[in-house]
């Protein structure tokens, strides 16, 4: 056999079993990732999502953080201006995670319409630059340590 | 001042458009005043780039409030070296400050060619103007950091209290060289395929580029490792976000680059590959840019959205399509010179490491833009997260770390049974007696093990590379051990550089086998109430608070809270964990709080302890995370770091002829390496 075509097996013994493992992490780790409204428009027509591991991006809604006095969980409720669900989420919240930002959480939806996150993300939408003109428009938004926007 | 900036902006943007113009033009018309014109253009953008960025300096130093962007990333009571780093904490900063450095590089590039790869330059020039001007058509037009307020607020926002830290203030700037840097040998592969010189020649020009991105790169990746690690708090230094992906992206492509460039040189193989990663790994870092920039993707790091996401969508486009339509119509000037001989050859180990290095970054890319690819075929966003990398990663990583100890000792073309027997012996059962002594000792982790097995092998051949070279050197020139030593890395500056930047990798690579063995606490702690735990070395701990305490520090009111530590008995140092609340020159609270992580660093783990919150009766709420082997990534950075200059340092004899493929080719091909 020609070195070349040894090099071309010695290749696709390593391409074939990587190209599997990427798809099957892909499909083993893969999670929807909704706004609050595709999600509840998805839930209404494919119950199937009730309690599936879901990534959902959403803003939290100010004024709804109700925080655990030891830090170790906290509750509130998300939204994308249009649907809102109530989230519970056990764990420390990092330092961003505040009225009005956005947030990323992973878990499940239970039967009860409460979203039990297992993970949560926060980004200030005042971390880098001003806040998108799309979320000035929407309910509670306040810029920076409410002043007004420069 | 600040007018001047301004305008001077306006006229880099012009002094670029009229170089890329004239390059073009004169490269493809051969005249001598265009090209000499344009080389003027791209000394003179830089000179109206550096006007620009000294006006957004004097803008952020004078707390001029009436332009957004002082007031939106500076306040008056912020620390004056924040005021400086302030220039590359926003948007529209760090796209001027890119466009410095690339206006920079341009300048140097196109200065130490003005005498050699005459065919070439002018689209070297033009390629890299035209790059530049869309840097400064964006910053222009798209996210201008001269932008005024119709206001004049009594005082700024702030820097966001994660970016005040002295890692922050270098992190980017570095990345960014790196990133930046990957635009030369991208215009070189460009010109080169233009004016079909695709010999040694523009290879041995950019290999030196490559090595600067890539040595940038490495520092900058590492440093946002360290970053992430002591200013957010989590516990780890890595998280697969988009963000970080998109700076390790350019640095598995450049990696490749590097070695592949090697078996062009020795035996003109792989041409077509090379110009190809030069090109995507330029393609990488604008796509980088694009995602961070863009919002399509969401990340914890990401600048907001803004649409300046699609200038970027558009010129990668067009860099894509320029580059395929090149790369295509020159493939007969792209033919191998030679073939591949043997499996058993060092050239079949550097195309493993290559296609591996690619196949990671493949996967990583896929991993992060699958978001978008599922949203546009199945109509859903669907992510992987961190567990798709570790799982793909892992293997294709230790597959990687073996063949470092592999490539470098195998023969060119064909390796014989006895020069495999030569090298491997010693070095294959020093990885197995480690793996052994760590079973023995009790490590279980099926990963970890094999992880230290394959660093054991590695840092074996290394060892005894090095310990050849200089028995070899004692013997010919009587000089002792240590003399030997540096004069063999002197002397062979890229071989042995290389094995150090190898050492780095070990280490790095044995560093994060450590986070397998983690340890993590929440813990909630009254004043005076003491903690035990077993760290995972097997070792006994006892945390006992002091109590919270609060008080007033510069910008900030903090919180915090200590804790005397003992190891089996022993006092330790006292950790400290912080509350910070950021506050502007009038005492209203900015951004978020932000924590500030006690840390009881050592060799074998850090120790460390984070205040999540206080709740009722002053009881501390802490995590405590005990991370085995962390200050290794760190030195396995600088010990990359090194080796990488020390290939890069110039060397001065580089006109003693070489053996292989460069020997073959024109007299003046090989002294053109110190571009």
């Amino acid at each position: 056999m020609k070195a070349r075509t040894k090099f071309l097996v010695g290749a696709l013994a390593i391409v074939l079993p990587a190209g599997w493992l990427m798809a099957k992490s892909t499909t083993d780790t893969g999670v929807y990732y909704l706004t609050p409204s595709e999600l509840g428009t998805k839930i209404a027509k494919d119950p199937s999502l009730y309690e599936t591991g879901i990534k959902v991006g959403a803003r939290v809604v100010p004024g709804s953080i109700v925080r655990d006095p030891g830090g170790r969980s906290v509750a509130f409720v998300m939204t994308d201006g249009a649907k809102t669900f109530p989230v519970t989420y056990r764990g420390l919240a990092p330092d961003t995670f505040t009225d009005s930002a956005d947030v990323v959480v992973e878990g499940r939806l239970g039967r009860d319409g409460t979203f039990r996150a297992t993970t949560l993300l926060a980004k200030c939408a005042s971390r880098y630059e001003a806040a998108p003109d799309k979320y000035k428009a929407m309910p509670g938004y306040r810029n920076g340590a409410g002043r007004p926007e420069p | 001042m600040i007018l001047v900036g301004e305008l001077a902006l306006w006229v880099a943007m012009l002094m670029a458009a009229w170089g890329t113009t004239v390059s073009f033009a004169g490269g493809a018309t051969g005249r001598g005043t265009l090209i000499a014109s344009g080389e003027r253009a791209s000394y003179a953008t830089l000179a109206f780039v550096i006007l620009a960025s000294l006006g957004l300096w004097s803008a952020l130093f004078a707390s001029d409030f009436s332009i957004k962007y002082v007031a939106s990333f500076t306040s008056s009571n912020l620390p004056k070296a924040y005021k400086f780093t302030a220039l590359w904490a926003g948007q529209s900063g760090s796209l001027l400050f890119w466009s410095l450095i690339l206006a920079l590089y341009a300048a140097i590039a196109t200065f130490n060619n003005r005498r050699r790869n005459r065919e070439m330059m002018p689209y070297v020039t033009g390629t890299l103007s035209a790059v530049t001007l869309f840097f400064l058509l964006v910053t222009c037009l798209g996210s201008n950091p001269y932008e005024r307020l119709d206001w004049l607020p009594p005082d700024g926002r702030g820097m966001n209290p994660q970016l005040q830290n002295p890692g922050m203030a270098i992190h980017p700037p570095t990345l960014y060289l790196g990133y930046v840097a990957t635009a030369i040998p991208f215009a070189f592969a460009v010109a080169a395929l233009l004016a079909r010189r695709l010999n040694a020649e523009w290879l041995a020009a950019v290999r030196r580029w490559a090595l600067l991105s890539w040595f940038f790169l490495t520092i900058g990746v590492v440093l946002g490792m360290w970053w992430a690690y002591v200013e957010l708090g989590w516990g780890g230094y890595w998280a697969w976000d988009p963000v970080e992906n998109s700076s390790f992206l350019p640095w598995l492509t450049t990696t490749a680059f590097l070695h592949s460039i090697m078996i062009q040189e020795k035996r003109g193989m792989l041409r077509k590959w090379n110009v190809t990663l030069v090109i995507s790994t330029f393609l990488l870092s604008i796509l980088g840019t694009f995602i961070t920039r863009s919002g399509v993707i969401s990340s914890v790091h990401s600048f907001a959205q803004s649409p300046i996401g699609y200038w970027f969508a558009g010129f990668l486009v067009l860099a894509i399509a320029v580059s395929a339509y090149l790369v295509s119509t020159r493939l007969s000037d792209l033919k191998a010179q030679a073939h591949l001989e043997s499996m058993v050859s060092r050239e079949a180990s550097f195309l493993f490491n290559n296609l591996l290095l690619v196949g990671i970054a493949f996967s990583i890319l896929w991993g992060t833009l699958f978001p978008i690819l599922s949203e546009a075929v199945r109509g859903t966003k669907i992510t992987v997260g961190p567990p798709f990398f570790n799982q793909v990663n892992i293997p294709l990583g230790l597959l990687l770390l073996g063949l470092t100890g592999v490539g470098p000792l195998i023969a060119w073309r064909r390796a014989s049974p006895a020069n495999l027997q030569r090298q491997f012996t010693g070095p294959v059962i020093g990885g197995f007696v480690v793996g052994v002594l760590l079973f023995a000792l009790g490590m279980r982790d099926a990963y970890a093990l094999i992880a230290y097995t394959l660093a054991g092998f590695v840092l074996a051949t290394i060892v005894q590379e090095f310990a050849k070279g200089v028995g070899a050197r004692r013997r010919m020139y009587e000089e002792n051990a240590i003399l030997a030593l540096l004069r063999l890395i002197a002397r062979n500056r890229r071989r042995y550089g290389g094995y150090i930047v190898h050492v780095g990798i070990v280490v790095l690579f044995a560093a994060f086998a450590g986070l397998a063995f983690k340890k993590e606490f929440d813990i909630t702690l009254a004043p005076g109430e003491r903690f035990a735990a077993t760290d995972p070395y097997g070792d006994q701990w006892t945390f006992v608070s002091n109590g919270v305490s609060r008080f007033q520090q510069l910008n900030r009111h903090v919180t915090a809270v200590a804790l005397q530590t003992t190891r089996n008995g022993k006092s330790m140092p006292l950790i400290t964990s912080e509350k910070r609340q950021h506050v502007d020159s009038r005492g209203a609270p900015t951004f978020e709080p932000s924590t500030e992580v006690g840390i009881l660093e050592s060799l074998r783990q850090d120790v460390y302890v984070v205040l999540a919150g206080v709740s009722a009766n002053e009881n501390a709420e802490i995590r405590v995370t005990f991370n085995p082997l962390v200050w290794w990534v760190w030195f396995g950075g600088v010990i990359m770091a090194i080796g990488g200059l020390i290939v890069m340092w110039p060397q001065a004899d580089l006109r003693r002829p070489q053996g292989g493929y460069l020997a073959s080719l024109k007299p003046e091909a090989e002294v053109v390496g110190g571009s």
